[in-house]
């Protein structure tokens, strides 16, 4: 008897955040280790005004983002590329009619460990130190150094965009390492002297030095204007047009209000209209 | 008058009863079947279901440029699946990572089942056993926040006290052994003296060795710490306690008899342990290694974070200093693109590795079981 009556209790216990829980709003959103930041920071905000409201906010990467959008695991896909054509059909053959908001423009700065005196590469030169035609730092004016290169995993946003614009899609060296997210390319180029690696804008702080690419500096108004070469649009993508006046809508024009402004220039990115 | 009643014994059952338990005998062994058979099932069907998403990728040109080609790239246009680099890289981190476990597991289970006192082996066996328990994230961590840049940071130093620390025990060892096999040879077995002598000239030469050993190795420079060394000491640590824990079970399992005989015949405990005690567990000991070896190569965690990731041979082959790439880590990296509908070759190529680790561990099961057959028929059990 007593058995069954602690194990009714625990049943009973299990089940009370379910029913608690019912009357709440959830939003789940998976995707870019690059907008994930700039994601969470809405979220807070958003939630912080919209007690009932719950947000998730997961960074498995834009690729992994995608198909939780089109296996209906999540309601906002993050990516930091636009999706590619065979995604979208794959997402009509599932009935989901994917739907972009640009969020927020990123620049992708080059890091270089602090102690590093270069100041400025080429864009050939980038590209020749990731097919690893160029191998030692003192090639292009720094110490006497192997070059140790670090690049994001293949499953990212950010290596899709630096593929695109910096390689123009040839292959990298195979010595390149990989490694899964902005932060852990921000912690290797900090610890190790001789390594180049390329980020999100919000990931560059005093600990990592960031170059001029054909002498522009990665930042905001570079970023916006053009002249900066290797910069991109950042992406929300929904299943359909969200109902005008659901907190989805509410959430995903978060981008367009001045508070969406600030807290996207906070993070490092540059805000759009 | 009536006939007396047979007086019924409680023991035995009517028909009736005897056909429910029947019954609920059948029921019972059936239901049990069931449950243990669900995992059996499982393995079969993860088996089945692997297959079924590999064989897309196998055709004559795709197989041979998977497993002779070292170019991996997935997602450039034409796509190149040429894996060798990522099997050798598998292949280079485990075989390190059993040279770390297994000497040091074998030497720590002698020493815990041998020769530490029973109360200082209550504590230590726990001890070991909670390496075990640490989730492997928190090892990959250590290993890409504080060993990597160490290595990088100090990595002439590291190496110098590594050289040290196999060293030193093994010089030691070598020292007693070899003035002892001096001595005899020249014929002055057992007088302190000139064993002295010997023991004091050839500890000179062996520490000599060693000291020009680690100023070499000290002068060594590393570029990047997240290569095959850091994975291969790490995965080492995390085979340890399931290598130290199975070999100290085989070698309790010889039994006092076989330990208080060999005594009992005058022998050392060393010789008991080397000549008798370790060839006894070594059923157990084998089975203990391989488990070992199938914990290193089935590693995600620690792999994906601290090995490099890249694609490619080492130059030379032995060059541990590298950053190399692993199948679990391939399998873990390139699983968000490569979705089931929009990158078919992408996606099969994953669960050909995936096929390739399942063989491999059906492999290391097999060669287990085959050496703990063949142990009990040559024992005659």
């Amino acid at each position: 008897m007593k058995r069954y009556v602690v194990s009714g209790t625990m049943a009973a216990l299990l089940a009370l955040p379910q029913i608690v829980g019912a009357g709440e709003t959830k939003l789940v959103l998976d995707g870019s280790t690059t907008v994930g930041p700039l994601a969470k920071a809405f979220a807070e905000y958003f939630m912080q005004q919209n007690p009932g409201v719950k947000i998730s906010v997961s960074e498995s990467g834009s690729g992994n983002g995608a198909k939780s959008l089109l296996n209906g695991t999540c309601d906002i896909a993050t990516m930091s590329r636009a999706m590619k054509p065979e995604e979208v059909a794959a997402a009509a053959t599932k009935g989901v009619n994917v739907v972009a908001h640009v969020v927020a423009v990123d620049a992708l700065p080059v890091l270089v460990h602090p102690s590093n005196p270069v100041e400025n590469l080429t864009m050939q030169q980038l590209k020749d130190i990731y097919l690893g035609t160029i191998t030692n730092w003192k090639e292009v004016g720094g110490p006497n150094l192997r070059i140790v290169k670090i690049s994001r995993d293949t499953n990212s946003g950010t290596y899709e965009c630096f593929e695109e614009l910096v390689m123009n899609k040839e292959k990298m060296a195979n010595d390149v390492e990989y490694v899964g997210s902005n932060g852990a390319v921000r912690q290797r180029v900090m610890s190790t002297r001789g390594a180049i690696g390329y980020a999100g804008l919000a990931f560059v702080d005093r600990k990592v030095k960031a170059l001029k690419i054909n002498g522009v500096a990665p930042c905001a108004v570079t970023a916006r204007n053009k002249t900066y070469p290797i910069a991109r649009p950042l992406y929300m993508y929904t299943n359909g047009e969200p109902k005008k006046g659901s907190t989805l809508e509410r959430f995903i024009h978060l981008y367009k209000t001045k508070k969406g402004h600030e807290l996207v220039e906070e993070i490092g990115f540059v805000p759009v209209e | 008058m009536t006939p007396p009643q047979v007086k019924r014994s409680g023991l035995l059952l009517s028909a009736g009863a005897q056909r429910r338990q029947r019954v609920a005998c059948m029921l019972g062994r059936g239901f049990l079947f069931a449950v243990a058979s669900v995992s059996a099932v499982a393995v079969l069907f993860i088996f089945v279901y692997i297959v079924r998403d590999a064989v897309p990728f196998f055709s004559w040109e795709r197989l041979r440029e998977f497993f002779t080609s070292t170019r991996w790239y997935p997602s450039g246009s034409p796509p190149e699946f040429g894996a060798l680099a990522i099997i050798y890289g598998s292949a280079m981190v485990t075989v390190g990572a059993v040279v770390v476990a297994v000497p040091l597991g074998i030497a720590a289970a002698v020493c815990l089942s041998d020769v530490l006192p029973f109360g200082a082996r209550q504590i230590v066996k726990p001890v070991i056993e909670i390496l075990a328990a640490i989730p492997s994230v928190a090892y990959g961590f250590f290993a890409l926040v504080v060993f990597a840049p160490l290595l990088q940071e100090h990595g002439g130093r590291v190496l110098a006290v590594m050289v040290w620390l196999l060293g030193l025990p093994l010089t030691a060892l070598a020292v007693l052994v070899l003035s002892d096999m001096l001595a005899r040879l020249l014929g002055r077995h057992g007088q302190k003296g000139p064993q002295g002598v010997f023991a004091a000239m050839l500890g000179c030469l062996f520490i000599g060795v060693l000291i020009w050993l680690s100023r070499r190795a000290a002068a060594m420079h590393i570029d990047s710490g997240t290569n095959a060394l850091n994975v291969a000491l790490i995965l080492g640590i995390m085979a340890l306690p399931t290598v130290v824990s199975v070999s100290e079970d085989a070698l309790q399992a010889a039994g006092r008899e076989l330990r208080e005989g060999s005594y009992a015949l005058g022998a050392t405990r060393a010789e008991t342990l080397l000549n008798v005690i370790v060839p006894a567990a070594s059923g157990g000991i084998s089975a203990a290694v391989i488990l070992g070896f199938m914990r290193a190569i089935g590693e995600t965690m620690v792999v994906w974070m601290a090995s490099g990731n890249a694609a490619q041979l080492p130059q030379p082959l032995y060059n541990f200093f590298m950053p190399v790439r692993t199948l679990t880590a391939t399998i873990a990296g390139d699983m968000g693109e490569a979705d089931h509908v929009t990158g078919s070759a992408r996606y099969h190529v994953l669960f050909v590795m995936a096929l390739v680790l399942l063989l491999i561990s059906f492999a290391c099961n097999s060669v287990s079981e085959w050496i703990i057959w063949r142990r009990r028929k040559r024992l005659g059990v």
